[in-house]
């Protein structure tokens, strides 16, 4: 398994640019859509919805005017893997968002960047100039009559719920980061009611990876169910913090060995809305049918105070909650309340169940996938950590 | 000539919608221009943005209230927001939000009195193998310790009013 902390070392850079761009305008739109299917490449954002499947719907939609949205709001605490593929791999990305526009039959691309990352636009901004000048961005590209594609770069203002593909389209249109009800799906009404694409940065990467060196090369990397590569975000207690490459599959035990996290009692992998892994379970892989993750990886070491991270993912929620929905607005204070209560060492096993009780709720009644995810966390430390949440005295006055 | 802000705040405006379009996609980018010059989005913006996109003003400010990034009333001119995340937790955020407690004389969520500074809380930077991390503005420091806080706070002064003409003047007789 390869892996690695050098973005040098990282697959994306040896792939050469424009290759994919120029391998993608090759092809009729449904060999491209094909090719990308056969790859069976799954979203990077960590929902892992088949790109090929949504590439194919929007394609079919019949509109005049369709969108290629790059969500690069990368917001879930310990991810930054995006952040550092649009500083070192930005062409990459772009030229994704460009074979996107031409298998779907778009000519407007969408980067939505979250506000906090703000300090890379003049470097998007940059490359952006960059690729018009060379003609890979504007009319006819590459010399293909009747294909334009053109990339805008629009910030976020501070709002997690956002990185969900509908709370960002609201977003775009001037609205309230607030998610739609689904169906419809984006790829049908999208921003603006036209068809949409939204793909995560890390996504449009591999496309034009995928483009670039044939599916075959992709599919042979990861597992029957998780094809290729993935880009991790490691942080926490471990030697070597940073940004990591796997083949979907890999054990936590194993990437544990490799950052320098070995002696770790948890791992929290996909961030707040992921779930914890406890040292017990430390040979599940790290794939879409086990522990699937859009990156986010935090190693908790044995002297971590669980009660302490199930309060910071909480409040976290709290938070970010758009308060549209009942069980994801009430829900979140609620939980947040019992992990009080657990801090202070006055909290039942009869209210604790409960609480456990309402956190399986959320999971099935909230809109989307923020509310539906929240509890993740609570629950899976509750469930391996009881024994060090329960009956605190440090707390008791 | 003399021009009121409200005049020039409704030039700017425009001159902003001129660039963004004139319907209500233009919102957001609109909003982080104004939000960006004039530190907040006050209600007479909010009515000049209203009657040039077509919809009510608390249409208006319901998003502006959404958004962590985006206030209504005026915000310091070097807007301080440390990471409130886990990974920031274990790396030592606590020292670091004391120290710029003490250093500031405000505690989150306010701006001090001669309107320089706001010191808020951020949700994950992205900087979670760095950390801890905050951001000045758009400007982002990375495994900020509590000794760094007087330093940041320092370099911010030195670029803004009075303190910025000394600066200047210094380096004139450099």
């Amino acid at each position: 398994m390869i892996i690695s902390n050098f973005k040098d070392n990282l697959t994306f850079s040896t792939i050469e640019l424009d290759v994919g761009l120029k391998a993608a305008l090759a092809k009729s739109r449904s060999d491209l859509i094909a090719e990308l299917t056969a790859s069976q490449l799954k979203g990077r954002g960590g929902a892992g919805f088949p790109t090929g499947v949504k590439w194919n719907l929007a394609a079919a939609a019949q509109a005049d005017v369709k969108y290629v949205i790059c969500n690069a709001d990368e917001g879930e605490p310990g991810t930054f893997k995006d952040r550092v593929l649009l500083s070192d791999f930005a062409d990459l990305t772009f030229e994704g968002m460009t074979i996107g526009g031409y298998a779907i039959g778009s000519k407007i691309g969408i980067v939505y960047l979250r506000g906090e990352y703000t300090y890379i636009r003049p470097h998007l901004d940059a490359v952006l100039a960059a690729r018009r000048a060379r003609g890979l961005l504007g009319k006819n590209i590459l010399g293909k009559q009747g294909f334009d594609f053109d990339i805008d770069i629009r910030m976020g203002s501070g709002a997690y719920v956002c990185g969900e593909e509908t709370a960002l389209i609201e977003s775009l249109e001037g609205h309230r980061g607030e998610p739609r009800n689904r169906p419809p799906f984006p790829v049908d009404t999208g921003f603006n009611k036209m068809p949409s694409v939204v793909n995560n940065v890390e996504t449009f990467a591999c496309v034009a990876s995928i483009l670039a060196k044939g599916s075959a090369w992709f599919k042979a990397l990861g597992t029957a169910r998780s094809a290729g590569f993935k880009l991790l975000s490691v942080s926490g207690d471990c030697k070597k913090p940073g940004i990591y490459e796997i083949q979907l599959g890999l054990s936590v035990a194993k990437m544990l060995a490799v950052v320098g996290g070995e002696d770790a009692k948890a791992v929290q992998i996909g961030g707040a809305s992921g779930t914890c892994v406890p040292r017990s379970e430390f040979q599940r892989t790290i794939a879409f049918e086990d522990v699937s993750t859009g990156g986010s990886v935090i190693v908790f070491g044995p002297d971590r105070d669980m009660l302490e991270v199930t309060k910071n993912f909480m409040e976290f929620f709290v938070e970010e909650s758009c308060g549209q929905c009942t069980p994801c607005r009430d829900g979140n204070p609620k939980l947040l309340g019992g992990i009080e209560l657990l801090e202070q060492g006055r909290c039942s096993m009869r209210y604790l169940n409960e609480l456990l009780a309402l956190g399986e709720t959320m999971q099935i009644a909230s809109k989307c996938g923020l509310g539906q995810s929240a509890p993740n966390a609570f629950l899976s430390i509750v469930k391996h950590f009881k024994g060090e949440l329960m009956g605190r005295t440090h707390g008791v006055h | 000539m003399f021009v009121s802000s409200q005049e020039r705040l409704k030039s700017d405006i425009s001159a902003w919608l001129d660039r963004f379009g004139r319907d209500r996609t233009a919102l957001m980018p609109v909003l982080q221009e104004i939000q960006k010059k004039y530190t907040h989005v006050s209600p007479y913006a909010m009515q000049i943005i209203a009657d040039a996109v077509g919809i009510h003003p608390v249409e208006v400010q319901s998003v502006v209230s959404f958004y962590a990034f985006l206030d209504q009333s005026p915000k310091g001119r070097f807007v301080i927001r440390l990471c409130n995340t886990i990974s920031c937790d274990m790396q030592g955020k606590a020292q670091v939000a004391q120290q710029l407690r003490n250093d500031l004389g405000i505690d989150f969520g306010q701006t001090t009195t001669d309107g320089k500074f706001s010191l808020d809380w951020a949700a994950c930077l992205g900087m979670c193998d760095q950390g801890p991390a905050l951001l000045v503005n758009d400007i982002i420091h990375t495994r900020v310790t509590a000794a760094m806080v007087h330093d940041i706070l320092e370099t911010c002064r030195k670029t803004f009013g009075v303190y910025a003409l000394e600066t200047k003047h210094e380096e004139g007789h450099a």
